[in-house]
């Protein structure tokens, strides 16, 4: 059964009055994300909490409901020249998935990442407790910080309702340029807000005033170009194996070739096709774990055919499971929603 | 023999000589932390020199159901390490070698006792600094730091401790040593990393930090600008903000702390003026020109403008700014510092509320501001020598925190909860939201034994949990002065 409560206190309601285990779904773009789960009694649709609350754009904060496509919020707030600088790898995304899920593109190198950018967030709890923490001023530091705990949760441990994000001005110019040495524009102080590896290719995207965004491209000296077409976009296709890959920023040269992603924060992206063996998918795995570990980031199945789901450690090891578990046990003491989707089980 | 002698004697067959301090006098020393009005005298000390002598300790605490408070340089302003009198306090800022600089990995890795300004001092020759600057980084440690997210001018632009901390090693409250994050983004798993920081040692003791360096910016741009009135001020700021422009820093001292800092640094800020505006622009040299001509018309209010045009006199800029605290001192026997935060467009409103609150209580209020993000810090004067002046300072105080809360915004923006504010907590929060906050308190420390007290006015049993229960809150064996 699914239902599509459009506020907290209905969802709290909902969970209080069903039996049995749950699953959160948004938009559904990364329901084959994280490891297989059994079928839940019930599942808990985000698309009817949709929608601005506020947006205060002197003060740069926006609040919104979890289920609002990322797309839609960006128009609106494009309105008024500015923007949530959280890129959409995912198109269809909605917030609160893309916060749940913890995707991030390019541009996390200049913005960070969700849990950079949320200031406040609204959940319920397994038990239909709803609760609040952060708020919607940029600086606060009362109390602990759910967002950051809830950010990148993949639903293990409530719902979330409400975000509040800070704001960014949308850049009056941009420019994406060529470059061939990741620590020549580190040595540059251009201030990229992404350096974006693809294969052998490194384009970088400067952003700014007019003026400010030539001189920055004049002094990497690369070529300016139209965005590619791979900017931004997972190297797999549907119902392929995407891979993420982490790494020390120096050891970034020294993984495999045919990675995509953020070379400038040490974040890269491997797929592959859906129609490859279960055996080849855990080799490359395994191998792209150890070089990650070695170059001091891991390398996580995001998403694989359900084959592969099935016979690989999709998270690899995870430092601090034993104090998750409990943070879990916590959260969710009856194991509600649903198990199975997250590091070492949970 | 009490359990905490009992415990000294352990303690020191474990950690060595000179690593436990039980003398009375010596105890007294760390009787409080910036917030100097809290006291109280700890059980007795730890001055750990390790990850292993916090473990140790930790653990010893654990199985003599004893509570523990970490504490750095002793410099935060809620009580945070405020001790516990039947309490052991781990001191960590023996811990002070940075351990890495690794300026190819935009890392510098370092002991929690290690001095805020000290990472940026390694990192400058490689041509990159640690951005967050709370006011006392010359004497704060990233110990501290991490345990109350600390801010300072610079995060308008470049965020908080907790975007600039990129992996840990903790002390869990049960003594398990704990690895959080690493040198690589996006560890999987819970972001138990971005719960930790900001938990003011509630959650455990970081040993070893490793933080993200920022490349060095290639122009600093700086001025100051003198205003009639802090709406003029307020005005500015916004007229910025909504130009798209975001700056390294906007920050605002009105009369009263102009005359402060005047006494004390003598700045040589313009006299006569309501408000003075710090702003600050950096980052590639064409961006920052563009911007900052912008900058100078928006602040066509001012009656005086002055562009610094050295390092020298942007210091002297920021001398008056970064020693007013202290300065408030030169023009008042006592003074409260106080922190909140408003939505910063509510800034002129609430200013006006406060000097209305000032009035009525015949208590003035220094206003200094991080104005970019709407971080409030009146400063409230009041001479303890006089009967009743305390008591309506503190009226005023609390007052000043009730406006930041029915104006959206936070009863503390970078100096924390602790113990000063755990009361404040239920004006913000819900039951239900400080209780959900606290079961993370139950995964990390079910018996409450980490910094108990602090945060949270009323602890949250966690089930059954076997062993003895010593913690709770420290509030009836606080000396208020």
């Amino acid at each position: 059964m699914s239902v599509s409560p459009a506020s907290a206190e209905e969802a709290a309601e909902l969970l209080r009055k069903a039996d049995g285990t749950v699953a959160i779904r948004g938009n559904g773009t990364k329901q084959d994300w994280g490891g297989k789960t059994a079928e839940p009694d019930l599942v808990l649709d985000t698309r009817a909490l949709n929608g601005v609350v506020e947006h205060a754009a002197g003060d740069l904060i926006v609040v919104v409901k979890a289920g609002t496509p990322l797309a839609e919020l960006r128009e609106q707030l494009a309105a008024e020249g500015q923007q949530l600088a959280l890129d959409e790898t995912v198109p269809g995304a909605t917030v609160g998935g893309t916060v749940a899920a913890n995707t991030s593109g390019p541009r996390r190198m200049l913005y960070g990442t969700a849990r950079d950018l949320v200031i406040g967030v609204t959940v319920v709890r397994a038990d239909g407790t709803v609760a609040h923490s952060g708020g919607k001023v940029v600086k606060n530091v009362a109390g602990y910080d759910l967002g950051k705990l809830f950010t990148g949760s993949y639903g293990t441990l409530g719902l979330i309702t409400q975000l509040a994000f800070r704001l960014h001005p949308l850049p009056e110019a941009s420019a994406y340029v060529t470059a061939t040495d990741l620590a020549s524009i580190r040595a540059a102080q251009v201030v990229p807000s992404a350096v974006e590896l693809n294969g052998s290719e490194i384009v970088v995207l400067l952003e700014g005033t007019a003026a400010g965004v030539a001189a920055r491209a004049r002094t990497l000296g690369g070529r300016q170009i139209e965005r590619p077409a791979w900017w931004g976009r997972y190297p797999w296709e549907p119902g392929g194996t995407g891979i993420k890959v982490t790494a020390a920023l120096s050891r970034v040269p020294d993984l495999p070739g045919q990675l995509r992603g953020s070379a400038g924060t040490g974040v890269l992206y491997a797929g592959l096709p859906p129609e490859t063996p279960v055996d080849e998918v855990a080799r490359v795995v395994a191998e792209l774990r150890a070089v990650a570990r070695d170059a001091g980031g891991h390398a996580v199945v995001l998403t694989a055919p359900e084959p592969v789901r099935e016979r690989v450690d999709l998270w690899g090891p995870v430092d601090g499971l034993a104090l998750m578990w409990r943070v879990k046990q916590q959260f969710d003491p009856d194991g509600r929603f649903v198990a199975g989707r997250f590091v070492g089980g949970i | 023999m009490a359990a905490i002698d009992a415990l000294a004697e352990q303690l020191v067959d474990v950690l060595g000589p000179g690593r436990v301090v039980t003398d009375r006098q010596e105890l007294r020393t760390y009787e409080c932390d910036g917030l100097a009005h809290y006291k109280v005298i700890p059980g007795l000390v730890v001055l750990a020199s390790c990850t292993e002598d916090v473990a140790a300790t930790v653990q010893a605490c654990g199985a003599a159901g004893v509570p523990f408070v970490a504490r750095g340089s002793g410099t935060g302003l809620s009580g945070g390490a405020l001790p516990h009198a039947d309490g052991v306090l781990i001191v960590t800022s023996q811990m002070r070698r940075i351990l890495e600089i690794a300026p190819q990995d935009e890392r510098a890795v370092v002991e929690p006792g290690v001095i805020n300004l000290q990472v940026t001092k390694a990192a400058t020759p490689h041509g990159y600094y640690y951005a967050p600057d709370p006011s006392s980084q010359q004497i704060c440690s990233i110990g501290g730091n991490v345990a109350e997210n600390s801010g300072g001018a610079h995060c308008l632009k470049y965020g908080f401790t907790t975007n600039h901390v990129v992996g840990a090693q903790i002390v869990a409250p049960d003594g398990e040593v704990v690895r959080l994050g690493g040198r690589a983004p996006d560890a999987p798993g819970y972001d138990l990393l971005g719960a930790f920081v900001g938990s003011e040692g509630t959650l455990g003791i970081a040993t070893e930090v490793t933080l993200r360096l920022v490349r060095l910016p290639e122009s600093v741009r700086t001025l100051l600008a003198a205003f009639a009135t802090t709406d003029q001020a307020g005005a500015a700021t916004s007229a910025i903000i909504a130009a798209g422009v975001v700056p390294a820093a906007v920050e605002m001292m009105d009369a009263l702390a102009i005359e402060a800092a005047e006494a004390a640094v003598s700045c040589g800020y313009p006299e006569g003026a309501g408000a003075v505006l710090i702003v600050e622009l950096d980052g590639p040299a064409a961006e920052v020109e563009d911007q900052f001509d912008r900058v100078v018309a928006l602040c066509g209010a001012a009656f005086e403008i002055r562009i610094a045009a050295d390092d020298a006199e942007r210091a002297l800029f920021w001398k008056g700014r970064k020693s007013a605290f202290a300065a408030v001192g030169r023009i008042s026997p006592d003074y409260i510092v106080q922190d909140g935060v408003i939505p910063r467009t509510a800034l002129p409103e609430v200013l006006h509320r406060i000097g209305e609150v000032s009035r009525a209580h015949g208590v003035r209020v220094a206003n200094v501001f991080h104005a970019g993000d709407g971080n409030l810090h009146p400063l409230v004067l009041f001479d303890d020598g006089v009967e009743g002046e305390a008591g309506r300072a503190e009226a005023v105080s609390g007052a000043i925190l009730d406006l930041c809360i029915e104006y959206g915004g936070s009863i503390t923006g970078e100096h924390g909860v602790g113990m000063d504010k755990a009361k404040y907590m239920p004006r913000m929060f819900t039951d239900d939201d400080l209780q959900t906050m606290q079961l993370l308190r139950c995964a990390f420390d079910p018996r409450g034994l980490a910094n108990p007290g602090k945060v949270f006015p009323t602890p949250r049993l966690c089930g059954e949990v076997p062993g003895r229960h010593k913690g709770g809150q420290v509030a009836p064996e606080v000396e208020v002065f």
